[in-house]
This record gives C-alpha cells, structure tokens and sequence, in this order.
C-alpha cells in the first residue's frame, strides 16, 4: 500500500540538489517519457525529451538548475522549466537530496 | 495521472501521440484464468471454466521477464478469477520481485486475514474488490446469490489489516446507477477509493447489455456525479464517451486500445483492449517467435489501430474531439459501425443505428468458457437466483478431482 506522502511539500527550490524519488521509474518515449510512482502509484507525463534530460540528470547535477543548464535548457526557457520541475517535486516524482 | 509539460507549443497533442501508440503499453490487463467460481451474468470474458491452454508458471514468469524490459511499470491482473490459480501468489511475488507491479481484481472470496495482512505490507500490490451493487439484493442479482457478503467481508478483511486506498470496483448499471452515493459511502466506510466502470455488451456481457446498460437519463446523472467527485473517484478512463455532454472527465479521454493498453488473455493471446475477447481484435500471442514485445510493436491489427482517426460518421459531428467516437467494443458488439457512433452516444446517434440494426445478430465472442450451468437465457431481474451448483465452487477442479462435494 501507498506511503503517506506528506502533505504541505515545500516550494521547489531550484538552487538545491534534487533527485528522481527512488521509487519512481522512467521510461523513455518519443515524446518524453512516462514517470511512474510505485509508491503513490501516479503515473505523470514528461512531456518533452529535454524535460527528460533534466530530470534524468538532477542525482548528478549539483542543483536543480544546473540539471536544467547542462541538458541545453537556455536562459528563455528556464523559469518555464522549473516549473516542471516545481510540478514534479509536488507530485513527489522528485526529492530534495542531502548533499551535492 | 498528472501531464508535467514545459509551457510551449508542441508539435502533436498528447492524445494524438497517444494515438500513434507508445514503445510499451501504459496500462496492460493480464487475465490469469478463465477459471472463476462465479458466475456474473455480464462477465466481459464470459469466464467460467479453465482452459487447458493456459499459459504455465514457467510461461507466466517469462512473460512477467518480458514486462520488466519493457518497463510496463504494473499490471491488471483478472479473469477469471485470478486468486483461483494455485501459483497466483507465486506470480505476483515474482512481478513485484521484478519491478512490475501488481493491481489485482477479485471478487474478495479468497481475502483471508491473513491474506489481507500479507497485502496490505506491500507497497507494490493494489487490489480491486468487484461489487455491482450497493446492497445485496442488486448486487447478487447480477452477481449471484451471496457475492454481495462475500466482497464485503474481504473488505472487513482489508480495512482490518490496514490496507489504506485499495479499490471498491463497480460497473455501473441501471439497476445501481441510483445508487452513487451508497457506492461512495461504502468505499469510505473501509477506507478504499471507488472505481467506476462502463458495462460493455462483452462476453456474457452481449447477453444482457440491452437489460443493463444505463438508460440515457441515468447517463446523464453518471456524468454530472462524475464532474462532482473529480478525480478522487477512478473511472479507468472508461467513460471518455460522455464528453460528449461538453466537458471532458478526468484522465486521457481516448480509447487506448493496442495503443497504449491491451490485453493478455489465460491462453497468452494479445487483444486490443480487455473488452474486445473477438478474432478481430486478436493481434497475436505471446508464445509466438519475438513474444509479447514483437506483438506490441509489429502486429498488422494494432499499425492499423494506431493510424491517425478519420472520425469516420463521426466526422462532422462538433463533440467528435471530446468522445473520439466511443468505444470500439461497444460498438463491434452491437453490431455498429466501427467508425461510426457508440451505442451509447449522448447525442442519441447510436440509438437510430440500433434501431436500424435490429434484425441483424451483432458479432458474438470467439471464445466462451462459461461452464455449462443452467440453458436458457440468464434471468437478470431483480429476484434471487437459484443457487449454484456445488461443482461451481471449484471450477478448477470438480469433485473428481479431489474435492468432496459438500
């Protein structure tokens, strides 16, 4: 059965280091991929190959937004995908890791 | 499900990309048996007796193998009933073992305590408890006599162990669609969410469609009851036909058939949706050359199903990109158009074509493991049914083989 997610998760935070939740698996698409949560069993949609890149990239990366730069997200374009990823860390498909 | 898009034009919709189908299967029903020691008068795999084909331990293990390469993250598993199978648990420790997760349907008769406590300590088993009915007296209408206690003692079962959000499965019919809120109270009552699905004129389901699928007003009622309770109650995506009314349910609002669900039967054959047992929609079987994987990707029937819609009759018709038409099966069998309107068309369009449709016999299913209880047509009033015979309750192995008649 589902763990109890905690309720009230705190504002993405672009400037930490962020993580895929261990219990989540990807699966690469032609448009993206598809994220699936064993835990809460949610199923969500990444909807752009790029979008799959980051996330793919955040255990390796030293912040959230480094994960976006190094996939080729450009300065236009990263508000917009920290969002994604604020949408992500509240379905909690992403976590906060501890250290860098 | 949740859609997480950076806000910029896309080149297809989601459901378009959908339609050309996915690498893997989103959503992949696995009907274990066609074993089940019910009898449901709408069993949309007319399910009964086991089949002497069905595919082994061994053979099931490979396909779970096959599964996990393919990254198809979980899986529904039926029937049938699929707790009958001696290996069922076996199975699905193997499943979660390999990364595949487990939802299961039965009708709660095999939920033990113990069985309950196994369940609810694991995180990658979810379980679906079938009843079509609110009370007893519509349930076992359908269902058969004592069905109705015997699903709400598995969910004492499960609400008692703990086992938090498992689901109160219901196909909805005009004799339950008043009964909604009772539905709702009940999954409360154990803890567990409430699932609706669409009664589809499937297996023995053919027979007593026109007696039990909802009437317009009731479908109607569905979707306003729907639209209130949002996503905390599942729908499977069966309803997407009602976007027809205007605004869409939650979810992907497609068929998904061979595009981004299908269906693996006892037997190891691959259809197109769990609706749609017919050689039709028979894409092939996972025991062939290249197994399930191949199957998925390169059989003739699902290219064809996964080429861009015309929208066919539909065409013209403003609700077209709500709806997409309908379902296929319910469709196929009753006897309609594929590319035309549902049966159940909220604009009325399926009903003319039934009409006209009247004298002709709609395609029956290719397969039918109904064990051969009563002839004659299955009563579906509102009376109790006489009750079963005693061989009924094992339908994997009759007295002969072992079990003494009680």
């Amino acid at each position: 059965m589902p763990p109890t997610i905690q309720a009230g998760t705190p504002s993405f935070d672009p400037s930490l280091p962020w993580a895929l939740h261990p219990q989540v698996s990807l699966r690469p698409e032609a448009f993206g991929a598809l994220a699936y949560h064993f835990g809460t069993r949610r199923l969500s949609f990444l909807k752009s190959p790029t979008l799959l890149a980051v996330v793919s990239s955040l255990a390796t990366q030293p912040t959230g937004r480094a994960a976006c730069t190094a996939a080729g997200v450009g300065s236009d374009e990263l508000a917009t995908y920290e969002r994604a990823l604020a949408a992500l860390a509240e379905s909690g498909m992403i976590c906060e890791r501890s250290a860098p | 499900m949740t859609l997480v898009t950076p806000e910029r034009p896309t080149t297809l919709r989601l459901v378009d990309q959908f339609q050309l189908g996915l690498d893997a299967p989103i959503c992949l029903t696995w009907e274990l048996t066609y074993a089940c020691n019910l009898a449901c008068v709408h069993c949309l795999s007319s399910s009964g007796r086991r089949d002497p084909g069905e595919l082994s331990t061994t053979e099931c293990k490979q396909l779970i193998d096959e599964f996990e390469r393919m990254q198809i993250f979980y899986v529904n598993i039926g029937g049938g009933e699929p707790t009958i199978r001696a290996d069922f648990w076996e199975l699905v420790d193997y499943a979660t073992d390999h990364h595949v997760g487990v939802k299961f349907s039965t009708n709660g008769s095999r939920i033990t305590p113990e069985v309950a406590e196994r369940l609810a300590s694991s995180d990658y088993v979810d379980v679906q408890i079938s009843l079509d009915g609110a009370t007893a007296e519509v349930n076992d209408a359908v269902r058969g006599p004592g069905s109705y206690d015997t699903a709400i003692r598995a969910m004492e079962r499960m609400a008692a162990a703990g086992f938090v959000g498992f689901k109160l499965s219901v196909v909805v019919t005009r004799q339950n669609a008043t009964q909604l809120d009772a539905f709702l109270a009940l999954a409360n009552r154990y803890r567990a969410q409430l699932r609706l699905t669409r009664l589809r004129p499937s297996g023995r389901g053919a027979d007593v469609w026109d007696e039990l699928h909802p009437t317009a007003d009731q479908q109607r009622g569905l979707y306003e009851w729907l639209l209130a309770h949002g996503e905390k109650v599942l729908t499977g995506d069966s309803f997407f036909h009602l976007a027809g009314y205007g605004e869409a349910l939650p979810g992907l609002n497609l068929c998904g058939a061979g595009r981004v669900v299908c269906l693996v039967d006892p037997v190891g054959d691959v259809y197109a949706c769990p609706f749609a047992i017919h050689d039709e929609f028979l894409a092939g079987n996972v025991r062939s050359p290249g197994g399930f994987d191949r199957v998925w990707k390169s059989s003739d029937l699902f290219a064809e199903l996964r080429r861009p819609d015309t929208g066919g009759a539909c065409r013209s018709c403003g609700m077209y990109d709500g709806c997409r038409g309908g379902c296929m099966a319910a469709k196929f069998f009753t006897g309609l158009p594929l590319d035309g309107p549902d049966p159940e068309c909220v604009l009325g369009n399926g009903k003319a074509l039934l009409a006209a449709a009247a004298d002709t016999v709609p395609p029956r299913p290719s397969l039918d493991h109904s064990r051969r209880a009563p002839a004659g047509p299955v009563a579906v009033a509102l009376t109790p049914r006489r009750p079963d015979r005693i061989c009924d309750e094992h339908p994997l192995a009759g007295p002969d083989a072992g079990h003494p008649p009680r």
